[in-house]
């Protein structure tokens, strides 16, 4: 479009495509451990129903996510595959951490073979604490998202460096 | 962008890394196909690593440790009371169940036993971790062979039982509620009418579960005769659980071995199937989800009045032994082998869980079968990945 690369973005309609982004986001879910099956119940159980939020769970894979739920255990053996997926994302992403485990490591703080925090490895937006988190706490962590991404500057956001085609 | 040298170095030596995996698949007979560790269909981060010839698989071999999380260690340094919050997340789906047979080992060699209505009301709440495990693997199943509804039917009803676990225990899904010597807390008022309600409902459950997939020609059509386990095949592996039971091995702790629950006194049946492939585990499952039911209904209707814990000592210190106590836990035999010197912390502990010597017949069973039938025998075998790695 240009507008947005040249930073000069007029404000009603960087609301427009905020609420535009917000509403219409896909999850990639990585399910790692019991965190995932509090995913499963808020993404795919009737009771919690996610798509409410105007979330979709279950792309095909994550270069078709918006943003990423890590829940669960990340385990060293793990984590450079949880690093590759991440990679793979289309910017704009984001990531909601879920659980303990993946927030800071949780009962696993003292063990030999546990990331201790995913946010050594990927940048966090959203931190869902609990041990597991119920499933209202993960929806609550999506609306914060949501918020986020609703007051975002995307001049301010998209503002890297030019890619340059030679 | 500007990088260090040492950066520079990793992203060289990582992709050095992959060429060689592809050259390996590359020249090699045949084709390989990597299933994991991230794949919707894998119940976590469980890798297969299948070589292929067209559509058959070659040779297959499970890749695990992706869900590591060291708890035989871990539980040399935490004292026993903290253990059970620890052993609570190995089978995240029932972990009440968990918890009971490391409570029991602790208590023998404490020589300790729990009150009468200890046991009944640890007993109900084993049940309920089982059904709340079992009834996710039917709507699961369902899935890996195509089918999505039965999976929402699953969630919808698996939280009536949740929402009972809860309400005793105060825990959707990490209850840590066993305490050694008893429990830590009685029944609130009125649960046991409302767990009779939840029963009834369940069993609804399970009887829409026989319809909706039971008699689906193409669930019979994907399982039937799919991934055959014979019974001495099943024995040989060290195979537990419905797994075992779904190979026509007429074996259960909870009747053959029972330690410290009181299965001895309802009235009830184990339940086997002699063909051995993916149906029938899928059969002695859901008939265990109604079995379950029958015997937490007998049990709510005599439960005994009286105490809920034993005299324990305000610190608990084992004194120095060894124990092993093993449990039909949803999954298969779940042991402890607990070794004490009489410290506040245990000084070993062995866990021997169902999922591990489950998967170990994955090499044996996947050979000479169709690509699409990896998913569903993997599903039919039912692991839960932190049960594998620990």
């Amino acid at each position: 479009m240009g507008l947005v690369e040249s930073g000069k973005i007029p404000k009603p309609l960087t609301k427009l495509l905020n609420m535009s982004r917000r509403y219409s986001m896909w999850v990639y879910q990585w399910g790692l451990a019991c965190c995932a099956i509090e995913m499963g119940a808020a993404f795919a159980s009737p009771r919690y129903d996610v798509m409410r939020l105007g979330v979709i769970p279950l792309p095909a894979s994550p270069r078709q996510a918006d943003f990423l739920v890590v829940s669960g255990t990340v385990t060293d053996k793990m984590a450079p595959a949880v690093r590759r997926l991440w990679e793979q994302m289309p910017d704009p992403k984001y990531v909601i951490s879920m659980g303990s485990c993946a927030n800071c490591g949780g009962p696993y703080w003292d063990s030999y073979s546990v990331t201790k925090g995913v946010d050594q490895i990927i940048p966090v937006d959203v931190y869902v604490p609990g041990c597991p988190p119920r499933p209202e706490a993960l929806l609550e962590g999506i609306v914060l998202l949501q918020e986020r991404i609703m007051n975002e500057d995307m001049a301010e956001r998209w503002k890297g460096d030019p890619i340059v085609v030679e | 962008m500007v990088t260090t040298e040492s950066e520079q170095m990793a992203y060289i030596a990582a992709q050095a890394a992959d060429a060689r995996v592809n050259v390996e698949v590359e020249t090699d007979e045949g084709m390989t196909l990597n299933l994991g560790p991230q794949h919707p269909a894998t119940h976590g981060t469980l890798r297969i690593v299948a070589k292929l010839d067209g559509e058959k698989v070659v040779a297959a071999e499970p890749i695990m440790g992706y869900m590591h999380r060291g708890y035989e260690k871990l539980t040399e340094v935490r004292t026993y009371p903290q253990v059970t919050t620890l052993v609570n997340r190995i089978d995240w789906l029932g972990s009440f169940a968990n918890e009971v047979p490391f409570i029991l080992a602790a208590e023998q060699l404490m020589e300790v036993e729990a009150p009468p209505r200890a046991q009944w009301i640890r007993t109900v709440l084993f049940e309920l971790s089982r059904i709340a495990n079992i009834s996710l693997f039917l709507g699961d199943m369902a899935v890996q062979v195509g089918a999505t509804t039965p999976v929402f039917y699953a969630f919808r009803d698996r939280e009536f039982v949740l929402n009972q676990i809860e309400r005793v225990t105060g825990g959707r899904f990490h209850p840590n509620f066993d305490r050694i010597g008893g429990l830590k807390d009685d029944l609130p008022k009125g649960w046991i009418e409302e767990t009779g309600t939840v029963i009834g409902k369940m069993r609804d459950f399970c009887d829409e579960m026989e319809e909706l997939v039971l008699g689906n020609e193409i669930f019979q059509a994907r399982t039937r005769g799919i991934g055959v386990i014979p019974p001495e095949v099943a024995l040989s592996y060290g195979l537990s659980g419905a797994n075992l039971r779904g190979s026509g091995v007429d074996w259960d702790i909870r009747r053959d071995a029972n330690v410290g629950l009181v299965y001895d006194e309802v009235d009830w049946k184990v339940w086997t199937h002699p063909d051995g492939d993916s149906f029938s585990r899928f059969w002695v499952r859901l008939q265990e989800t109604r079995e379950a039911c029958n015997i937490i209904e007998q049990l709510l209707g005599g439960i005994p009045a009286g105490p809920i814990m034993a005299k324990v000592p305000r610190i608990i210190k084992v004194p120095a032994g060894e124990a092993y106590v093993a449990t039909e836990n949803p999954l298969g035999e779940m042991g402890f082998y607990v070794v004490s010197q009489g410290d506040l912390t245990p000084f070993r502990v062995k866990i021997r869980s169902a999922s591990f010597s489950n998967m170990s017949i994955t090499p044996w069973l996947l050979k000479g079968v169709f690509v699409p039938d990896i998913i569903s025998i993997l599903a039919s075998l039912y692991f839960i990945l932190g049960d594998i790695d620990r």
